[in-house]
């Protein structure tokens, strides 16, 4: 994973409240053993009909959403299904980052695996995004702030993740570090 | 020392290295469960950097998410219908083998949905940290394990080093009091709970459930309260371990035998939030005054007693998941014709949740034109109910008995509602196309799911009791 300093972009929105993983990737998608090819996928029960075709009212499917890397998301996007398939799929397709006034747990936590950054603000902020689709946006992760056109806000990070997004190591390499930290641990327990 | 919750004193008895500022916590992680859908990627990633699965005898898997229901596909009399869970189902064979994972495979007894074999067999205990691919992991909690759900990159961390980074979670304290009245289950306790503190409410949270209604509730009912903590956004849901836990435990194939036992139940007792421990958020619930719960829109917060009136819609949000139901607001569900009722899943798919839904089912049949699908939530769960001839009971009212497994919660397994069918449900999750493209999923207890299945109509459980 390269390292990810900068994302400019135009915004896609997605005003619906508590957007669940069964809605980024439905499950019958789910019996995939590889992590790539999922962005044909994403949202495929609100992005084509029955038959197939492209749904020309769903969000993704204006020519104004075409390479947009931002999503502007409703409260508590990504609850539900602990499936990681759901940070792939918006990674595959091609955003870089999910910004809402609340994100689900175990879906921040997977995005940030994989270098989808999950970004929450408040609700003045939210609520500016939602009311403004297509805005250019910037957003700075060394100094953590999001621009909009009107100005820049903070947002705040986990400062390790924050670390292995910018420099785009990954978690496990970390962990096994502190192989001899276990190890011991083990030790003491089983002692 | 300060007072400390159960959350927080299993926590810091975990704590490898402790968090700081700019490094989260080094967790270490006592079981392990695996299934076929969310971990073929991590042991990719394993291969790929030449490691071990680090602590193969904490590692515990199943297959459940993909599998068939139907007998003879499980008994391998005829091959797995679907081709991709064919070779998950293959995949994970292999991967148990090559990594040294104790599997339990298609046709072994001991198989199941992973969330209830491993408290049937002992393997969930106070007091331990328990993960797996599956937001339902939660239910473990029940036995005051802090179990939580994590994705397939954390799996991967799991496999190679039997720890995981996290941060600490802020605790919530849901104090249940009062006698539940009849008719009104477990299931019913945990929707009216989401309902009150919403589908994000527990956000950042691990919740314990306390109270004198919590500590009347049998394992398999604390269980189903535990299940549902992720839908309500919680990180997990713990309940203290008492008499009842240990009750269930002693003597299971897993759980620790002779001077352990006591060893085990002495550590055990001390698990329990101390008097006077804070917790950073609370709410209260008066039990007396549930009622039978269903829900009526697209989330496991669109929720309501059974008689109630579907509030109206104040948002787009509530609106679409309405006319997405077919729903108006204003409008009552009793009544409202169903075309299937599925009972199952690691929510209800455990014996006392099969003898409920018996207790409506027997010298009864299911109302024409209804499928009553019924899928125990293991294969011992199976040979239970048989036993007691609960499948007699069903298969006279008309009722479709199969193999365990995950079956119709989540559709990936040849288990589906048609687009547009109406589905009284005893699993978790009424999300949109959750049970099948255009399924319309109707959460419920499986009181409520077998009298509506006998009705063929949405129906108050009470009236057929």
């Amino acid at each position: 994973m390269s390292g990810l300093k900068r994302i400019e972009s135009h915004t896609v929105v997605l005003a619906a409240s508590n957007v669940d993983t069964d809605q980024i990737i439905p499950a019958r998608f789910l019996t995939t053993t590889e992590r790539t090819g999922l962005g044909r996928r994403l949202f495929a029960d609100w992005r084509y009909g029955a038959d197939g075709a492209p749904n020309a009212d769903f969000v993704l499917n204006r020519p104004e959403a075409a390479g947009a890397q931002v999503l502007v998301a409703g409260r508590n996007f990504g609850c539900g299904s602990s499936r990681e398939h759901a940070a792939w799929a918006l990674k595959d397709y091609g955003f870089r980052a999910v910004i809402s006034t609340e994100i689900a747990d175990i879906f921040r936590s997977n995005a940030l695996k994989n270098g989808l950054l999950p970004i929450t603000v408040s609700e003045a902020t939210g609520g500016w995004l939602v009311a403004h689709p297509g805005a250019a946006v910037e957003i700075d992760l060394e100094r953590l702030t999001l621009t909009l056109p009107t100005g820049p806000v903070a947002f705040e990070l986990e400062p390790f993740a924050r670390h292995c997004l910018l420099e785009g190591t990954d978690e496990l390499g970390y962990l096994l570090g502190k192989m001899p930290d276990i190890e011991r641990f083990e030790a003491a327990r089983s002692g | 020392m300060a007072p400390r919750t159960l959350f927080e004193k299993v926590w810091a008895a975990h704590e490898v290295v402790p968090e700081t500022r700019d490094t989260p916590a080094v967790l270490y992680i006592d079981l392990h469960l695996v299934h076929e859908v969310t971990s073929p990627q991590a042991f990719s990633v394993l291969r790929s950097l030449g490691l071990k699965v680090h602590r193969p005898e904490r590692t515990l898997a199943t297959m459940d998410h993909s599998t068939p229901t139907r007998t003879d596909q499980v008994l391998g009399r005829v091959p797995i219908a679907l081709d991709a869970a064919a070779r998950q189902v293959k995949q994970l064979e292999h991967n148990a083998r090559d990594f040294g994972i104790e599997l339990f495979a298609m046709r072994d007894e001991r198989r199941g949905i992973v969330h209830v074999i491993s408290p049937e067999l002992g393997a969930t205990q106070p007091g331990m940290t328990v993960v797996c691919g599956d937001s339902h992991t939660s239910t473990h909690g029940a036995f005051g394990a802090l179990a939580f759900g994590i994705g397939t990159t954390e799996v991967g961390h799991v496999f190679a080093t039997q720890c995981l980074l996290q941060r600490k979670p802020r605790t919530f304290a849901v104090n249940v009091n009062g006698t539940l009245p009849p008719g009104v289950t477990a299931k019913d306790l945990i929707l009216g709970i989401i309902g009150r503190i919403g589908v994000g409410g527990g956000t950042g949270h691990v919740l314990e459930y306390r109270g004198s209604t919590i500590r009347a509730l049998s394992m398999e009912e604390r269980m189903t309260v535990c299940n549902m903590s992720i839908e309500a956004g919680a990180r997990a849901g713990m309940i203290a371990p008492d008499a009842t836990t240990f009750a269930y435990l002693e003597a299971r194939p897993r759980a620790p035998q002779g001077s352990a036992w006591s060893a085990a139940l002495a550590r055990w007792r001390t698990l329990g939030s101390d008097p006077g421990a804070r917790f950073d958020e609370s709410v209260d619930l008066d039990a007396a005054t549930l009622e039978p719960m269903i829900t009526y829109g697209t989330n496991p917060g669109m929720v309501m007693p059974i008689g109630a009136a579907i509030p109206r819609a104040g948002d787009a949000a509530r609106e679409k998941a309405l006319d997405y139901m077919g729903f108006r607001g204003g409008e009552s569900l009793l009544g409202k014709p169903i075309n299937v009722v599925f009972i199952g899943s690691c929510t209800n798919g455990r014996i006392e949740d099969l003898k409920a839904a018996a207790r409506i089912l027997k010298g009864r049949a299911v109302a024409p034109g209804v499928q009553l699908l019924i899928v125990p939530g293991s294969q011992a769960v199976k040979r239970a109910a048989e036993a007691e001839g609960l499948d007699e009971i069903f298969k006279s009212a008309g009722a479709d008995w199969r193999e365990s497994g995950c079956s119709m919660c989540l559709g990936m397994n040849g288990d589906t509602v048609p687009s547009g069918h109406y589905a009284v449900s005893t699993s978790n999750r009424n999300f949109e196309g959750r049970q099948g493209v255009g399924a319309r999923t109707l959460l419920a207890s499986p009181l409520t799911a077998a009298a509506s299945a006998v009705r063929g109509r949405i129906t108050d459980p009470r009236e057929l009791m």
